[in-house]
């Protein structure tokens, strides 16, 4: 073993640069293949999401700080793009459009220098609690200072309005696909870079153990001031595509269920890895926009999801996926596969019997006048019938009683395998 | 001859318990300073108020001669001093290599540089190359600090320590809860590590002490009672009653 890590062989090279190589082709033809306008936005959704996530992850993941208030800059972001266009539009200035995610980022980072010095001396409660006061802070002065925010209604603003490159609008949802892609493709390699530096090193070295950096010559509080400008830079582009893409700014973008919401997806996907917050931003926007046509009471769905995680994945979506990494490089993965089927089917009996028992509860208690026959997750049924009570009631309760035991045998060929692994020298 | 470390008449107080009464010791430079006494006397406190991790509540700390008490602990570590924990106290997350990076990384001038990339500082990697490689963990370079075995996790503390190059180094009890090979071994390194710099020990192991130190101060009730030779110490009748005559008995 040589003494210092060896440089990347060319084919670890080779692999890293196909892999952002893949990232692009990707980008460039799902618009060919999923053309359809609603598709379109939730790509330019997800897109968004992605940046916003990986921005709030320098904060939870790299350097240890829990924010209950990252909506600030995605939403100041927001609001300096919609009034950046109306400013060009009204004067005529020479800036294109794909420019204006800059302002925002730059409104973002303005915001963050501004308001994060105080927040960052402490992490921990100290920051989380502080967080959250400037980001109520913030949200109610959004309803008071109207000529700014425009109150309930926000500010609105006509995106192609403003001077146009190579002849495009920005008006069709295509181009602005094409616009938040570029935008999230090079905030993701910014972001990704800055993990490789020695800030980015050091940010790490302060959520393990900030006491012990300041006895390797470095003031944790600076680290994370830069870590928490830098995000607060990349929320603002995040917040002013958003904007670009609704073509209006308004209270929401600043609000606490913004601010939840990136938190969420960031946690989901896991913060413990640079591509777990674009795992969960992806999953997180696919889902809001799916499960809200499917269900009514959509957000307590999500409530259930992140409770999970949270108690049986702390590693989020992609710690779940990385803990097979070392079973698929000793090959034992084909000893836990069957029992992972074993366990799907009372699993889902069990959810099923979950979803059926909240939606009758829900229909009863929410909606009781109205017409029984409710339809949910695209299922017909009859919510006041006793039959679809008991089935419910079994599939919960019968469901959980044999996945438990499936679950066991889960852990335990999952223990063989590891341990298989291990002799095999693979490292966990 | 100039003093590494000067403290005069340094107090502190906690609530209404004055823990530190007074301390006088110097550190000459380039000298191995062994810091004993018994339990409680304070002396992880007097660690902790030279390092910067406390403020004193009344007298002066002087590093090379430069007024350093009040200081914020990185301050002090950017002007020379850098100590290690009696509680392993490493990046548990990060793997050893990084660890040792970490430490090296102000000391070389990168600061909060977000614009270089890490892997391509050639002195950095060399630095940390050395260091991996004084302590003995080349074997473990890429495991993560908290899956090391407890000896390995105390190498890696020491090595975090000197890694940056200070030249006062202060070791709160580097051998603690290590059996006498390990020990030996962890003395070994302590004494190439420390070669030409200042070191300032707190130890309880008395043959580690007396092997390695060139003079001894004993701390008792928050006092410095005695500073002198290891032979000194060792026949001093006050340091006996105090301290070495307990543990004999």
């Amino acid at each position: 073993m040589t003494i210092a890590p060896p440089p990347p062989s060319a084919a670890e090279r080779l692999k890293f640069y196909s892999v952002w190589i893949v990232a692009v082709a990707a980008l460039v033809i799902l618009p060919k293949i999923f053309s359809s306008g609603g598709s379109l936005t939730t790509f330019s959704l997800i897109g968004i999401s992605i940046i916003f996530s990986l921005s709030y992850n320098i904060l939870l993941g790299q350097t240890g700080m829990l924010s209950f208030g990252h909506a600030v800059y995605y939403g100041l972001g927001g609001f300096l793009a919609v009034h950046a266009i109306n400013i060009i539009a009204k004067h005529k200035y020479a800036i294109p459009l794909p420019v204006v995610p800059l302002i925002g980022g730059i409104a973002g980072l303005v915001f963050a220098m501004l308001l994060g010095w105080v927040s960052t001396r402490r992490s921990g409660t100290a920051f989380a609690m502080i967080s959250l006061g400037v980001a109520e802070l913030v949200a109610s002065s959004a309803l008071i200072l109207r000529s700014f925010f425009g109150g309930e209604a926000g500010i609105s603003a006509n995106r192609t309005k403003v001077l146009r490159l190579f002849d495009w609008s920005f008006g069709p949802q295509i181009q602005i696909y094409y616009l938040v892609a570029a935008w999230t493709l090079i905030a993701v390699i910014a972001m990704y870079a800055l993990t490789r530096t020695p800030l980015g090193r050091m940010c790490n070295a302060v959520r393990d153990n900030p006491e012990r950096v300041q006895f390797v010559g470095y003031d944790p509080h600076v680290i994370r001031y830069i870590a928490f400008c830098f995000s607060g830079f990349f929320a603002g582009i995040a917040g002013a595509l958003a904007a670009i893409n609704f073509e209006i700014a308004n209270s929401a973008y600043l609000g606490a269920a913004q601010s939840g919401t990136v938190l969420f997806s960031t946690y989901i996907g896991g913060a413990g890895f640079f591509i777990g917050p674009i795992v969960g931003a992806i999953f997180v926007t696919a889902l809001s926009l799916s499960l809200s046509d499917l269900t009514q009471v959509w957000q307590l769905y999500f409530g259930l999801i992140f409770i999970a995680v949270v108690m049986f994945a702390p590693g989020g979506i992609t710690g779940l996926l990385m803990m097979h990494r070392p079973l698929i490089k000793a090959g034992t993965l084909t000893r836990v596969l069957p029992s992972y089927l074993i366990a799907f089917v009372p699993t889902l009996a069990m959810i099923v019997g979950l979803i059926l028992t909240i939606e009758i509860t829900v229909y009863h208690t929410v909606n009781p006048g109205d017409d029984p026959h409710i339809k949910a997750f695209g299922i017909p049924f009859d919510a006041s019938n006793h039959g679809v009570w008991a089935i419910a009631a079994v599939l919960l309760v019968g469901g959980f009683l044999i996945a438990r035991k499936s679950w066991a045998l889960v852990a335990a060929r999952w223990d063989d395998a590891l341990t298989e692994a291990r002799a095999k020298g693979v490292a966990a | 001859m100039s003093n590494a470390i000067e403290m005069r008449g340094v107090e502190k107080t906690f609530g209404v318990t004055k823990v530190i009464q007074g301390v006088n010791l110097t550190v000459a430079k380039g000298e191995r300073h062994a810091l004993i006494g018994p339990n409680g006397a304070g002396k992880s406190t007097t660690f902790n108020l030279i390092s910067g991790y406390m403020k004193p509540s009344a007298g002066s700390i002087l590093l090379n001669d430069r007024e350093i008490s009040g200081l914020p602990p990185f301050r002090i570590n950017r002007l020379g001093l850098s100590r290690s924990f009696q509680v392993t106290n490493v990046f548990a997350k990060m793997t050893v290599w990084e660890n040792l990076r970490c430490a090296v990384l102000w000391a070389t001038g990168h600061r909060y540089a977000f614009w270089k990339n890490i892997d391509n500082l050639p002195e950095v990697r060399e630095r940390t190359a050395q260091i991996l490689q004084d302590i003995s963990l080349v074997s473990r370079r890429d495991v993560p600090a908290g899956l090391l075995t407890y000896a390995e996790q105390r190498a890696l503390e020491i090595g975090i320590t000197v890694a940056g190059g200070a030249d006062v180094i202060l070791l709160d009890e580097p051998t603690a809860g290590m059996s006498n090979a390990e020990t030996e071994r962890a003395v070994e390194q302590i004494r190439r590590l420390t070669e030409g710099r200042t070191l300032l020990i707190v130890e309880h192991d008395m043959s580690v002490v007396f092997g390695l130190a060139d003079r001894i101060s004993v701390l008792v009730y928050g006092e410095v009672i005695a500073s002198g030779t290891p032979d000194e110490i060792r026949s001093s009748r006050k340091v006996r009653e105090a301290y070495l005559g307990e543990e004999a008995a």
